[in-house]
């Protein structure tokens, strides 16, 4: 083996970091002909690094020399830092043996933009061609489209990936204007498009013929950065929502903007990730697609940025405390789903397990709902005080912020020097 | 107290059922053969018989869809202390109720299975997430694990499927057995591993590959390189992977 390998591994892996996606899911492949590898509908996580984000797939760029200049890149033009290159065998050969060990579920492959997106995105093809054809590899593919790469090669990238991707990055077309000169939302809706288009024209094949060729059966996700520019998260909830009605649109992934760029003054210095703010938009993002909320009911113009002290629900709830209590035993799933504390396994849980009789506050507990939020929201048998409508908003909010925790050292002998 | 004894497998305790009916006898505890019971006890014998057993699993598939006999059996896998008599009930409420009982998770026995199958599913998953094969000089890959319950069964269809042109064999080091692949089917053996490391699981250096350190190195700079610094939450981490899964991980020993 090819010591360079070593050195390359590690920076074109740190250059891919920043890309959230690491979902395998979405791709059921067995593995009829006895080959390596197999897709598992859930995708799972191998390993977690001290960040504590799952480590599904070998997530890696084919090379971090890149013409465009974007502000909130690492691997853009104007940085001076190491830059290397993977032959496309060198590549084929670690996911192989990283997958032989059982480490990863496959490989996430991304790219710098080297003399233009087609012939980058060639290259891309040309290992997820190698490890299909080649070496017969089942396992997930997921192929980043780079903006502004042709139909053709879509198409073909399609045939071998399981997931494509195409970032839109910024949440407003004028902030990626001024960050990310070189890109507009055109070069990205595009390829988005094409995907959406392939997806589509398979599913019509299928109904037709039972082996034609599947196009990304994982669908397209997408990825923007949140706090390098001023768009709230009303706007950045509704572009999450129009995106998810384009059918073949699986995830969108939202970033805390890291400060990496110092020197760039058109982006703001934070000196942490906004990491609370990235956590409720997940959670915002959760109501839409488990919890069959509708995006105007999360945000909308009057309240553009989600409460940072209360989860989205909890925030809806109690702008709506005429909805409450609800009764357990008689209102419908989708009512039961919407109160605080009450998730969509203890939903299921009530809905099945009411017809044999009476559920009371301890059943509950046992069924995993959350008693500290939800007893300000549902009557069932005994609970009859306290609800939102006797206690008030105001009350059940105090109640609820968890104050803020202070780790005091008992040991620790306290001077005060004055 | 009538304690029921048997031989500690499935079709054991489905003859602990029929025999309970058949002698309108219901025992307080059923405990393995080789448990000492306390003073003072009545107990019963039970004598495996798959006659009995078939007897007993054919009256619940009437009764309970086959999604919550599967639940029986992989519940019975926990090998928790006490699993019996949970199953025992579930059994019998079943077999005596006009209707299935397996939606009614307000019933204890109910809600109680259901977890302890919610249980050793996601042990059974973590499993397919952290076996590492070592790729040794004869071309199989060999990992060990230490799973808290006997999930390694409900696995093989799984790593079958996955590394099916590869011979691999997986060693559960608690219960002393493993799955062995020979590139045709997979074999349950018995047998005490030699040249491995239980603390550490590794191979030791001269029956492995020649290429293997290079890819464990190569495993760990990656995941080193995938790090973001300025997002560091350590907490995060041992709740998505528990640390009694880290002895055994390339990464972290």
């Amino acid at each position: 083996m090819n010591p360079k390998v070593f050195d390359k591994l590690k920076t074109l892996a740190e250059a891919a970091k920043y890309d959230v996606s690491c979902a395998s899911s979405g791709t059921t492949r067995n593995n009829p002909g006895k080959n390596l590898g197999t897709a598992a509908g859930w995708g799972i996580c191998h390993s977690f690094t001290e960040d504590g984000r799952c480590v599904s797939l070998l997530k890696i760029m084919l090379t971090n020399h890149c013409i465009y200049d974007c502000g909130y890149c690492m691997n853009r033009r104007s940085n001076d830092i190491p830059r290397s290159t993977f032959s496309v065998s060198e590549l084929v050969e670690l996911t192989i043996e990283f997958y032989r060990r059982n480490y990863i579920e496959g490989l996430f492959l991304s790219s710098g933009i080297v003399r233009n997106a087609d012939y980058t995105m060639e290259r891309m093809v040309r290992v997820a061609k190698d490890l299909r054809l080649v070496h017969k590899y089942n396992g997930y593919i997921h192929l980043k489209s780079i903006p502004g790469a042709s139909r053709e090669l879509i198409a073909e990238a399609g045939m071998y990936a399981d997931r494509l991707s195409c970032n839109i990055e910024m949440p407003s077309e004028e902030s990626l204007r001024i960050i990310a000169p070189d890109k507009d939302y055109q070069s990205v809706y595009r390829p988005m498009h094409y995907i959406q288009q392939g997806f589509l024209q398979s599913a019509e094949d299928k109904k037709k013929y039972r082996h034609a060729p599947r196009f990304a059966p994982a669908g397209q996700s997408t990825q923007m950065i949140i706090g390098a520019t001023p768009d709230d998260d009303n706007r950045i909830l509704h572009l999450a929502d129009a995106l998810y009605q384009r059918p073949a649109m699986k995830r969108v992934y939202y970033s805390g903007y890291i400060h990496i760029n110092t020197y760039d003054t058109r982006l703001p210095a934070l000196p942490t990730p906004p990491l609370v703010r990235e956590n409720r938009l997940y959670q915002a993002d959760w109501l839409m697609r488990f919890y069959q909320f509708k995006v105007d009911e999360i945000v909308d113009e009057k309240h553009t940025h989600l409460d940072l002290e209360i989860d989205p629900k909890l925030a809806w709830a109690l702008r709506h405390p005429e909805n409450f209590p609800v009764n357990i035993h008689t209102a419908d799933y989708e009512t039961i789903l919407r109160i605080p504390g009450i998730g969509v396994k203890s939903a299921t849980l009530i809905v099945s397990s009411r017809r044999f009789g009476r559920l009371t506050s301890e059943h509950l507990k046992k069924m995993g709902v959350v008693m500290k939020r939800a007893r300000y929201f549902i009557t069932c048998n005994e609970l009859q005080a306290f609800t939102v409508q006797e206690v008030g908003t105001e009350y059940v909010r105090r109640a609820l912020i968890a104050p803020p925790k202070k780790k005091k050292d008992e040991r620790q002998l306290i001077l005060n020097f004055e | 107290m009538l304690y029921f004894i048997y031989d500690n497998t499935f079709d054991g305790l489905l003859t602990c059922v029929f025999d309970a009916f058949n002698r309108r006898e219901f025992p307080e505890k059923i405990v393995g053969e080789n448990i000492q019971l306390p003073l003072f006890t009545e107990s019963f014998q039970v004598i495996t018989d798959e006659t009995k057993s078939d007897r007993v699993l054919k009256a619940l598939r009437g009764k309970i869809s086959k999604s919550a006999l599967d639940m029986l059996f992989i519940d019975y896998l926990s090998e928790l202390e006490g699993i019996e008599m949970i199953l025992f009930r579930y059994i019998r409420k079943t077999l005596i109720s006009k209707f299935s009982i397996e939606m009614n998770f307000a019933d204890p026995d109910v809600l109680e299975l259901s977890k302890i199958y919610r249980k050793v599913t996601r042990e059974e998953e973590r499993v397919r997430q952290f076996v590492r094969f070592q790729k040794t000089a004869d071309g199989v890959f060999f990992a060990i694990m230490d799973p808290i319950y006997n999930v390694l069964p409900l696995s093989v269809r799984f790593f079958q499927n996955r590394f099916a042109d590869q011979p691999w064999i997986i060693y559960d080091v608690r219960r002393k057995y493993g799955l062995y692949y020979d590139l045709k089917s997979v074999e349950t053996v018995q047998f005490d591993p030699l040249d491995v490391s239980f603390e550490t699981g590794k191979l030791s250096a001269g029956k492995l590959d020649d290429y293997e350190s290079a890819f464990q190195d190569l495993w760990k700079d990656y995941l080193k390189a995938i790090t973001i610094q300025e997002r560091k939450n350590l907490r995060l981490q041992r709740q998505f992977m528990p640390k009694r899964f880290w002895k055994y991980l390339v990464e972290k020993n």
